[in-house]
């Protein structure tokens, strides 16, 4: 694992987390994916649903995500949703 | 006490009094400011990531979508108006008003018919006094914007413009509103939100950075179905929180000026005052002093 992801979640009226990761798990309309490092450039819309960062560390992130888009490039993903918030694991 | 001074002595409480009630808007709007600038501050995030996103559709897609292209000829535009709740800001809603009806009369001069959308209840006040038309309006929230409103009136707009013009729907959209340029400006703008123009420039993505070919999920026409609505209200929330700022630092200009004058006018009445009481007592004496030369010399 030679570079990690790094990762911004945002709402409408905030930044809701942001740091590295490893991989990141989003539901999108058409189904979960999976983005790790070296995905190709994507623009997604994002479904409903959970949103799974795991850590460099190992540990978890995650957070509730609807109505909004997902995007990757160079290993740099942006997720943006009206409204997020972090689940309490 | 003579007349005079009452008089004098009544205005200069009066000042004091007004000068209390302003000096503390002044304080209060000093404080919103500082919320309201860390609002823009925390939404900065979001927009930057749609402006972007939408910036890199838009540069490499080819797809024809509704909200993109220049319809071939516009019959209606929308002018959406960004006012304040409240007044004692200063040239605050005038400015943001006059720049709307400059508009308006350059969208009708291009043979266009023009409709409005309401923000703040001064706008709403300044049409319905002149009983002139507007589709919607949205008050009461002006000075602590809600997403939610933002929402609901980037759907509203969205709606108009997909509906055809000979069904009542608009072919433009344009937004004035006050743009927070420092505490001390606040330059009213307009800029016209659909069909989507060159994005703003202060949060254009650098232009050394070259947007890579991206992959679209679902279909590229889905996407931007998605994101231009995200994109609309983004833009609309911009534009609340802006004016929001804007109407707090108006605000606090315009209550400290009007503190400094009560200053000057407690001061220049606390002369007037003195003046009338050393009258009175130079009379005073010389009443006095006529009375005993009288009595001395009547004996």
């Amino acid at each position: 694992m030679a570079r990690p992801l790094s990762v911004s979640l945002v709402s409408a009226d905030s930044e809701v987390w942001s740091g590295e990761a490893t991989m990141v798990v989003a539901r999108t309309t058409e189904g979960e994916i999976g983005i790790l490092a070296g995905h190709e450039p994507m623009l997604a819309i994002l479904g409903s649903g959970e949103v799974r960062i795991t850590l460099v560390d190992g540990g978890t992130v995650s957070a509730d995500a609807a109505d909004g888009f997902l995007s990757v490039e160079h290993d740099t993903i942006t997720i943006v949703a009206r409204h997020a918030a972090l689940a309490n694991a | 006490m003579g007349a005079q001074l009452r008089v004098y002595r009544q205005k200069i409480r009066s000042a004091q009094t007004t000068k209390k009630i302003t000096r503390a808007m002044e304080l209060i709007a000093a404080s919103r400011i500082a919320k309201a600038q860390a609002r823009m501050a925390a939404s900065t995030p979001y927009s930057r990531a749609i402006t972007r996103a939408v910036s890199a559709v838009a540069t490499f897609s080819n797809v024809d979508h509704i909200l993109t292209t220049e319809p071939e000829k516009v019959e209606r535009a929308a002018v959406v108006i960004f006012s304040s709740d409240r007044g004692l800001a200063g040239a605050f809603n005038s400015n943001v008003l006059r720049e709307a009806e400059e508009l308006a009369s350059l969208l009708r001069s291009q043979g266009k018919e023009v409709v409005y959308y309401l923000v703040g209840r001064k706008a709403v006040g300044y049409f319905t006094f002149r009983k002139r038309d507007f589709i919607e309006s949205w008050v009461g929230e002006t000075d602590n914007p809600v997403f939610d409103t933002a929402q609901d009136i980037g759907q509203r707009l969205v709606d108009a413009f997909v509906t055809p013009a000979s069904e009542g729907g608009v072919d433009e959209i344009h937004i004035v509103y006050n743009r927070f340029v420092s505490m001390l400006t606040q330059s009213p703008e307009v800029v016209r939100l659909l069909p989507l123009e060159v994005v703003e420039g202060v949060e254009e993505p650098d232009s050394s950075d070259v947007f890579p070919l991206y992959e679209f999920e679902p279909e590229v026409g889905d996407v931007l179905d998605g994101l231009l609505p995200v994109y609309i209200e983004s833009r609309i929330f911009n534009a609340m929180l802006q004016s929001a700022t804007a109407k707090h630092a108006a605000t606090q200009k315009a209550m400290k000026s009007a503190s400094d004058n009560a200053d000057k006018l407690i001061l220049d009445y606390t002369r007037l005052a003195n003046n009338a009481r050393q009258a009175e007592i130079t009379q005073q004496i010389s009443e006095i002093v006529g009375g005993a030369d009288a009595l001395s010399s009547s004996k």
